[in-house]
């Protein structure tokens, strides 16, 4: 029968995505430097004290990454529900949750990749040193797939709605609390010497949460946005 | 077999159609004809499944199609009034990724045949879409109907912005549909140009 595999499916998916990205390299390029630029403004806000950049430098380079993870949202599902291509999608003989992992993953490879590869050269400025700068990078490889999952709820949820852009952060920033609580923790205190291990081991388990719950979530909504 | 028993919809509090009876025999078209707000796209829309409907149920071969989701979308091909081609792609990729999303098979020269057999001249297969005419971009989404082997198609007013010679070859394509024992739905404002034994009329009447 004219049925794609799963993997097909979800290959399908991820390819058209990167490829989309891939021609659209400015978009990509835009929350990368909103990144940078809010990590820039604090040391000048501040002062160049390095003892008081070194305190604020976990909180201040969590809170940049998540307004750069909440500012590519809107490109989730946005584009394709305008032109149809959801429609499509939603129709494919296969599960639909399974299919928004596929668009999430790709999302996230194109958004939150770059910040996770990014943020060592950002702690550095903020002059962290080893082990906090790789414990900075491993939270957030734990952390932006997991604000990318929850931020995909929101956004299938405001497909549609006037506004959206400024819904969709009410409607998800508290949901990222805890994982700003987590990402900044762990980076904190690996830097007082008691080790990051237990923030990372949370942000892990917020991340198979997510994964395990956000794609049923974001499957309902995208069919409710549908209708 | 497709078949709906007493179908209604409500949209926001207007009830659009109710009590809906159609049963569509294989090799046959139906065309959902009626004025603007009526109910077509949204009759549409939910034998694609879509939409749910307020009450009645869609068979599809004597089953409701609510419990065979998955089976029945890998029966259907959907073209709705949107054409979910993407403007940064090639209509080739467009029409490559679309299809081989939805199962059917498709690679290089399928694609081009399928592109060239609704009338997209070659130089046009590799430009993005955005740069086509609006039916242009209507031909490269209706391209799929010639790699679709499905036995239902959908298809929400599929000859906008067609010239004539598209719609020419996009009846042929229906009427080979409809001889191999397909089934199509088609919401149209205009007379589709094939034997009156293939047609039979739905009038929506909002």
């Amino acid at each position: 029968m004219n049925r794609p595999s799963l993997w097909e499916a979800l290959r399908g998916v991820v390819r058209r995505d990167l490829m989309l990205a891939m021609r659209r390299r400015a978009d990509v390029a835009m929350s990368v430097f909103f990144l940078v630029i809010v990590a820039s403004l604090f040391p000048l806000g501040v002062g160049p004290e390095p003892a008081v950049l070194r305190t604020i430098a976990a909180g201040v380079l969590w809170v940049a990454a998540l307004l750069a993870c909440l500012l590519s949202l809107g490109r989730v599902f946005t584009a394709d529900y305008l032109d149809g291509v959801l429609e499509q999608m939603v129709l494919i003989a296969q599960p639909l949750p399974v299919l928004v992992v596929g668009k999430v993953f790709a999302h996230w490879v194109v958004s939150g990749l770059p910040i996770v590869l990014l943020s060592p050269l950002l702690g550095l400025q903020f002059g962290l040193d080893g082990e906090a700068l790789g414990v900075l990078v491993l939270s957030l490889l734990l952390g932006t797939p997991t604000l990318s999952m929850i931020g995909a709820i929101g956004a299938a949820l405001v497909l549609g709605v006037r506004g959206s852009g400024l819904l969709v952060a009410l409607l998800v920033l508290p949901l990222y609390v805890p994982v700003l609580i987590f990402g900044a923790g762990a980076v904190t205190s690996s830097m007082a010497g008691m080790g990051g291990e237990a923030n990372l081991s949370l942000l892990g388990a917020s991340l198979v949460l997510s994964l395990f719950f956000s794609p049923w979530a974001t499957a309902a909504a995208l069919r409710i946005a549908l209708e | 077999m497709l078949q709906t028993v007493s179908l209604s919809c409500l949209r926001g509090d207007r009830r659009l159609f109710s009590n809906l009876n159609v049963t569509v025999q294989p090799g046959t078209l139906l065309a959902v004809v009626g004025e603007n707000g009526s109910g077509k796209t949204s009759l549409l829309r939910m034998l694609s499944s879509l939409l749910s409907p307020e009450d009645g149920a869609i068979l599809w071969q004597g089953q409701d199609i609510r419990e065979q989701r998955e089976q029945y979308c890998a029966q259907l091909t959907y073209i709705g009034h949107l054409n979910g081609i993407k403007d940064d792609l090639t209509a080739m990729e467009n029409l490559a990724l679309s299809a081989s999303l939805a199962g059917d098979h498709c690679d290089g020269p399928v694609a081009h045949a399928a592109l060239e057999a609704v009338g997209l001249r070659r130089q046009a297969h590799q430009l993005p879409t955005k740069v086509l005419s609006q039916g242009q971009k209507r031909r490269v989404a209706l391209a799929r109907l010639w790699l679709s082997t499905r036995p239902l198609w959908l298809l929400d007013e599929p000859f906008t912005s067609l010239d004539t010679a598209a719609t020419g070859l996009v009846t042929e394509q229906l009427q080979k549909h409809l001889t191999r024992g397909g089934i199509a739905v088609v919401v149209t404002h205009q007379e589709v140009g094939l034997p009156s034994g293939l047609i039979q009329r739905l009038r929506m009447n909002g």
